[in-house]
């Protein structure tokens, strides 16, 4: 499991990577932000780090199910990487999935706010992708690629990581708005329409100012988001279409 | 427009009262690997394959903090990692926790090349090396005297730390500028770039003295130490917290695409504005064959050289007397 958390303020920020054992890895990651002069800590290190701090750890079987072992199972079967796991993936349904190699991209978590004084923060956490090789980290805790904040806006991306990366979705957002001068929905539909691939990348974003953005260039992406002036929308598939 | 290459082996408080013996193997090896940087460029190998290969020239070398020579972790131990991009097709590859492999660059380019995926660390990289095939040594191969002797320092100052040109004596730790008494010295890097404007990038280190196992800095994040796209190709050196947090390589790009500003001019910004003081410095070329090296450290050891004939190898800032 990784995960990713940041401060606009302050720009602080605190990753982690290959977890096995931590049961809200979000707060792990909070913790190497605050309590070591690092950004990130990975796998054996990070799990040690976890003891220390005495963050709740529990047997790394509570964190597996069994939709999970079928969906491995069928990734293997199907020789490749998957990271669907809304439904299991079945042979006449394989035509269905839109990408070229047959992913379908949906897992992360993130979260976004601001709050009325502009103060913005953003974190996300995953367990990566169906089938990953052992060791392989994705784009979430990758500051400026899966996760971002500073005083302009907080970002929080999903999809395939490595797209992400390449893409520096999150960074990207933020930097279309400070060195652009776009506004935040602008920003973000260039990432989501220009930078990364369709079919890739989905994202939420809020900005100083309180806006709301919620993009994606996949068939769905589950969400939901408020705002104080009264909004609210909790979505899975484009607006545009009937629910 | 011409070639372009530009490397460096890391930035920070490097003190003017560096001893020869101290510097000279450096600027010899910062010559010998810009001339097999410019011959391979010369012969027309495509910059991914010369930014690999100076890369691994800079590893192989104990006096740099990257494959041998990399700095020890807080138990004693060598964590390195590296990032290698190819600016075209933006493809990556990274590594992180290796602990046996020769050289880390090239780990870097085979899960780029080998695997569906940019980013493998610690177990799984080291088994992907043994899948690979690629040389590995004990582990013990990679750790110098040298390091050693920086590590017991650094514990008995309780402290992070990263200056490895020369041990910080009692009287010297007054001079290092930063607030925690941290130099930031170590990362190798290379960009290149050829006639036609193919771009890549390639960062190496063993990290910080004294860091904490497990720890992960800018090297191998995408974006922080290590960027190429179409237009430049970004080597950072430094603070690795401090790096991540600016995204610096990746904003050296930005800068030009969004906001039209020059390699130099995107550069100078990132440094100056972006990196605080005593945190940075980096390399980069551009898809036009300009270079920059630039750094708000004390020094930043580096060496470039461009199709028009110029060449340059330094340490201190251009503007003092060497």
């Amino acid at each position: 499991m990784e995960a990713c958390i940041m401060d606009g303020n302050t720009k602080k920020c605190g990753a982690v990577s290959g977890l096995t054992t931590v049961v809200n890895p979000i707060s792990l990651a909070r913790l190497v932000m605050e309590k070591t002069p690092h950004i990130y800590l990975a796998f054996d290190g990070a799990e040690a780090f976890a003891r220390e701090q005495g963050v709740e750890t529990v047997d790394a079987s509570h964190f597996i199910t069994p939709e999970n072992i079928e969906r491995l199972k069928q990734a293997k079967e199907a020789n490749r990487v998957q990271i669907d796991y809304t439904q299991p993936i079945t042979k006449d349904m394989k035509k269905e999935t839109p990408t070229a190699d047959g992913d379908s991209q949906i897992g992360t978590v993130g979260c976004v706010a601001v709050d009325t004084h502009g103060n913005l923060a953003a974190a996300t956490s995953t367990g990566g992708m169906v089938n990953k090789m052992v060791g392989r980290i994705g784009d979430t805790p990758i500051v400026g690629a899966g996760n971002y904040a500073n005083s302009l806006c907080a970002v929080s991306a999903t999809g395939k990581g490595e797209a992400i990366i390449r893409s520096t979705v999150a960074r990207d957002v933020a930097a279309l708005m400070e060195y652009k001068g776009l506004s935040l929905d602008e920003a973000a539909a260039y990432v989501i329409s220009e930078c990364a691939p369709r079919g890739t990348a989905g994202l939420v974003a809020v900005s100083a100012t309180g806006e709301v953005t919620m993009q994606f260039n996949t068939t769905g992406m589950f969400r939901a988001c408020a705002s104080e002036d009264g909004y609210s929308e909790i979505g899975i598939w484009p607006n545009s279409m009937q629910n | 427009m011409g070639w372009a290459i530009a490397l460096h082996g890391g930035a920070g408080d490097i003190p003017l009262s560096l001893p020869p013996e101290r510097r000279e193997p450096r600027e010899a090896a910062l010559r010998h690997c810009l001339q097999i940087g410019v011959a391979a460029l010369q012969t027309k190998r495509p910059p991914l394959d010369v930014v690999e290969l100076v890369v691994r020239e800079l590893e192989n070398n104990p006096n740099f903090n990257a494959g041998r020579g990399s700095v020890l972790t807080t138990d004693g131990t060598v964590e390195m990692e590296a990032c290698i991009m190819d600016g075209n097709t933006k493809k990556c590859g990274a590594v992180s926790g290796l602990t046996t492999v020769v050289n880390p660059i090239s780990l870097a380019r085979l899960v780029m090349e080998k695997t569906p995926h940019i980013y493998l660390a610690f177990d799984g990289a080291e088994a992907f090396a043994r899948e690979q095939g690629v040389e590995t040594v004990d582990a013990s191969h990679f750790i110098t005297p040298e390091n050693i002797e920086r590590l017991k320092q650094a514990k008995e100052a309780n402290r992070v730390q990263i200056d490895y040109t020369q041990p910080i004596t009692k009287d010297m730790k007054k001079e290092t500028p930063t607030a925690d008494g941290d130099s930031q010295i170590g990362t190798v890097g290379c960009v290149a770039v050829d006639t036609h404007g193919n771009l890549a990038a390639a960062t190496s280190t063993g990290g910080m003295v004294n860091k904490m196992v497990g720890r992960i800095g800018d090297t191998p994040i995408v974006g922080a130490g290590n960027y190429a796209n179409s237009l430049c190709a970004v080597s950072a050196t430094g603070k690795g917290e401090a790096i991540i947090r600016s995204t610096v390589a990746r904003d050296v790009a930005a800068l030009m695409e969004y906001k039209g500003l020059s390699l130099d001019e995107a550069a100078a910004y990132v440094i100056s504005e972006c990196a605080p003081r005593g945190t940075a410095g980096l390399v980069a070329v551009s898809a036009t064959g300009e270079v920059t090296m630039q750094f708000n450290t004390t020094g930043m050891f580096r060496a470039c050289a461009s199709e028009d004939g110029y060449s340059e190898i330094g340490i201190w800032p251009n503007s003092m007397q060497n």
